[in-house]
């Protein structure tokens, strides 16, 4: 405990010092506005910050990117929130109820709770980080491939239960989603799968060309039927930031949420994906009216973008211990540490202690920012709102195409955007909901390889997975995730399932 | 009026084309990196391109395009205007083992490309888990040998140098282990880490903090010499092995048809950078090793990719033909 003490001291005088809260305060705020460009998510905007980065000294540089590592993912949440475009794999969740309740004029509330949601997260999964890193990693180096598959399947169960009207819809989604995961180079042999030669898919569907085209665009074309009905000085403004009552509502999502996703942001090779789903699921589960979930529910903003945060920095845990990236952003900071010639391994925490703890101190000040720059920049963004459609819509559109290219560079990703977002607009129109195609594309891809690398390991034995403790606890997890889930709508009939 | 404007620009072109070259640079240059920010080829070339840029006067530019092994940025490189202004930094796999891998490959490294020089590569070491039973090379040799089918050797994926470099091995030693593919080396270090696999080769740079925290073993560096950032490795020839010699290097090209003028331009700037006491510091430091300077000319890269290619084929070309 004393330890732990003396550690975080040293933490927070590296933190602290002048330079480091100026450098934090830089890297957030670039974050959230460059973050805030739909399409550009944290790895396209620290790859192009990165060298902006070459002049500091390693943990100034550090805590920059990582501040910017943070903007990013919370401009992603606003893009969701105000546009309903998840800049991020994480704030798909964020798009359901986050912009319903933007188009209810409660902008400002959404924004306001995940900026207080992720606040409280972030200084939880600080705690965490500094006082069980060490033990933690042990227990996700258990981890393997078997295990991994099994988790997917349990996030595949969540996605049922995103599902805001039929289930068999939500399950049509979830495959279609898991076949186009599959586009792309084999793995395992190098050979082409539906990719009808063409260049442009031989590294598979980016996330952010499928999510901008089917969600993103295909909202604007939706949007287009309607001719313009807001009348700013009719409509009340309401609050800006949430109120007592949604405060109140939002309590008990928040610390579930930083639970939910500090717990799965310490599974290596991306477990923190799956951090919102599982809260949005568990917060529908428990909600007393779970058929406000999707209509702008403040919990479902609240929960998610919470355990976002929390995945967000536990998932720097894996890094900081073992010095293996979990996932791409991740790789990026290793990079970026190896630029400035410290590369991180286990040894980090002994080695550099300045770097560890001073990483670990600057998360909290970091946090601190996100939310001293993001309290008053919700007015802003939220007057964006008011721009007239035939404004907003193309520049939306111009961003999102800049953004697009800048994943890749690829002038290609942006024609199938446009392609995403014509088969989005016509799965709109026939009812169904894109958010599971989403989740079943982000975990397909993790899944499959896992399922192969298990059951090569295995020698092809299918009884891996319930042969391995961890594993079987998942699978069945998820079987009662989805008996849940299905069991109320078969009983409910098909009457009430199609209320909606 | 577009149609004017193009002609005249053409004309100007081809009137300016000697002039240009001796003017080069008057913008910055992109170098097309065909991996991802961070990784052991990217960190090679922002290293390098720092100095470079100082030495031309002009900005270096590092444009990410990954995917496909590095064959979809070497491949929008090959197709660039060749004026100087698009290069790219190829590597062992795109410019030596992937006509071997990609039977569909949109470039030939040899026809399309000029050489520009060698900037600097990694090493390869062959590692294991911890409690793998083997204790040196020679052991593992001969363990391997004998549990064949049972060994479980992680990869990043097909065409990468993880996977290369151990298809040259396991072809050494003639062994057929379950090569167990993860998406890059960060996954496939994890489970080695965590015991789910058993052995693996990869480049240094992403190996020496494991290896020095004793999380993973090594058994031998595949270079003539031992490197100074892990002096405890024995080289392969040292250890008995000496046939497994492979380092992943990391060099310039330009797209066929860049002047000549040009192309000297650049390998001067790098050698400069090569010279550079701090480059060579940084690059040194992770385990990287620098060309001496006759290995640095333009003729000496192209005599690589040759011989690189021809090599590949054999090791490669068996196994890709079998699945």
């Amino acid at each position: 405990m004393t330890d732990l003490l003396a550690n975080l001291a040293l933490g927070f005088s590296t933190a602290l010092s002048l330079q480091n809260v100026f450098l934090a305060f830089i890297g957030c705020l670039v974050g959230t506005l460059i973050g805030v460009l739909p399409g550009i998510g944290p790895i396209a905007t620290i790859t192009m910050l990165l060298p902006i980065t070459f002049g500091f000294d390693p943990v100034g540089a550090l805590i920059m990117l990582a501040g910017i590592y943070y903007g990013a993912q919370y401009g992603g949440s606003t893009t969701a929130i105000l546009v309903n475009i998840p800049g991020e794999v994480t704030a798909i969740v964020t798009t359901l109820d986050g912009h319903q309740m933007a188009r209810q004029g409660r902008a400002g509330a959404a924004l306001g709770i995940a900026a207080i949601g992720s606040f409280f997260a972030g200084c939880v999964a600080t705690i965490v980080i500094a006082a069980l890193a060490a033990p933690l990693v042990k227990l996700a180096l258990l981890f393997g491939p078997a295990e991994y598959f099994s988790l997917m399947v349990l996030g595949l169960a969540f996605a049922v239960v995103l599902a805001r009207g039929s289930v068999p819809k939500a399950l049509a989604m979830i495959l279609i989603g898991l076949l186009l995961s599959t586009v792309g180079t084999d793995l395992e042999t190098g050979a082409e799968r539906l990719t009808f030669d063409l260049t442009a898919l031989t590294s598979g569907i980016d996330f952010a060309v499928l999510a901008m085209g089917v969600i993103g665009f295909a909202e604007v074309l939706k949007n287009l039927e309607t001719p313009e009905l807001r009348d700013l000085a009719k409509q009340p403004i309401g609050r800006l930031l949430p109120g007592r009552e949604d405060l109140k509502r939002s309590a008990g999502p928040i610390v579930r949420g930083t639970l939910v996703g500090t717990a799965l942001g310490i599974i290596p090779g991306n477990g923190a994906v799956l951090g919102p789903f599982a809260s949005y699921a568990l917060e529908k589960k428990l909600a007393k009216e779970p058929e406000r979930f999707g209509k702008g529910a403040i919990e479902g903003v609240a929960g998610p973008e919470s355990a976002n945060n929390a995945g967000a920095q536990s998932s720097f845990i894996p890094l900081l211990t073992l010095g293996i990236p979990p996932n791409a952003v991740m790789a990026l900071m290793v990079g970026a540490m190896t630029i400035h010639g410290i590369v991180p391994g286990p040894l980090v925490m002994t080695k550099n202690a300045t770097l560890f703890w001073g990483m670990i101190a600057s998360m909290w000040v970091g946090n601190l920012m996100l939310l001293i720059i993001n309290l008053p920049l919700v007015g802003i963004w939220v007057k964006f709102l008011d721009v007239p459609y035939r404004l907003m819509y193309p520049a939306i559109l111009v961003f999102s195409c800049i953004g697009i290219y800048s994943v890749n560079n690829s002038p290609s990703d942006v024609l199938l955007t446009g392609i995403f977002a014509v088969v989005g607009y016509a799965l709109l129109k026939l009812g169904f909901e894109t958010a599971p195609l989403l989740l079943g594309y982000v975990l397909g891809r993790l899944m499959e390889e896992n399922l192969r690398r298990a059951l090569l390991l295995a020698r092809g034995h299918f009884t891996t997975f319930v042969e391995r403790p961890v594993s079987a606890g998942l699978l069945g997890a998820a079987l009662i995730v989805l008996a849940a889930a299905i069991l109320p709508s078969v009983r409910r009939g098909r009457a009430e399932v199609f209320t909606e | 009026m577009m149609k004017r404007l193009l002609l005249f620009a053409a004309l100007l072109g081809l009137a300016s084309g000697g002039a240009r070259a001796a003017a080069y640079p008057e913008r910055p240059i992109t170098l097309i990196v065909p991996f991802a920010a961070g990784g052991p080829t990217d960190v090679v070339a922002r290293i390098v391109g720092d100095h470079m840029s100082r030495t031309l006067g002009q900005q270096l530019v590092i444009e990410n395009v990954t995917g496909a092994g590095g064959t979809t940025g070497t491949t929008r490189a090959a197709q660039a205007n060749p004026d100087g202004y698009t290069i790219v930094m190829g590597h062992m796999g795109t410019h030596g083992a992937a006509p071997a891998v990609y039977p569909n490959l949109k470039y030939d490294p040899q026809k399309d490309f000029l050489p520009i020089g060698l900037a600097a590569g990694t090493p390869i070491l062959i590692v294991a888990k911890k409690a793998f039973p083997p204790k040196d090379l020679k052991e593992f040799v001969a363990y391997a040998k004998a549990n064949s089918e049972k060994l479980n050797e992680a990869h990043a994926g097909v065409g990468s140098v993880s996977h290369t470099t151990c298809s040259l091995l396991n072809s050494i030693l003639g062994i057929k282990p379950t090569r167990v593919p993860y998406q890059g080396t960060g996954p496939a270090l994890n489970d080695l880490v965590g015991g789910q696999v058993d052995y693996m080769c990869d480049q240094i740079v992403n190996l020496t903090p494991q290896i020095q925290a004793g999380t993973i073993k090594a058994y031998a560096i595949a270079t003539e010499k031992r490197s100074p950032a892990l002096p405890g490795i024995p080289t392969t020839k040292e250890a008995g092995l000496p046939e497994f010699q492979v380092t992943a290097w990391n060099a310039l090209f330009a797209p066929k048809g860049t002047p000549k003028e040009i192309v000297a331009k650049l390998n001067d700037a790098l050698v400069k950078a090569l010279d550079d006491e701090n480059t060579r510091k940084r690059l040194l430091d992770l385990g990287g090793v620098i060309s001496d300077r006759s290995g640095r000319t333009p003729e000496a890269l192209g005599t690589l990719v040759a011989s690189e290619i021809a090599r590949w084929n054999k090791v490669l070309r068996p196994q890709t033909a079998a699945k």
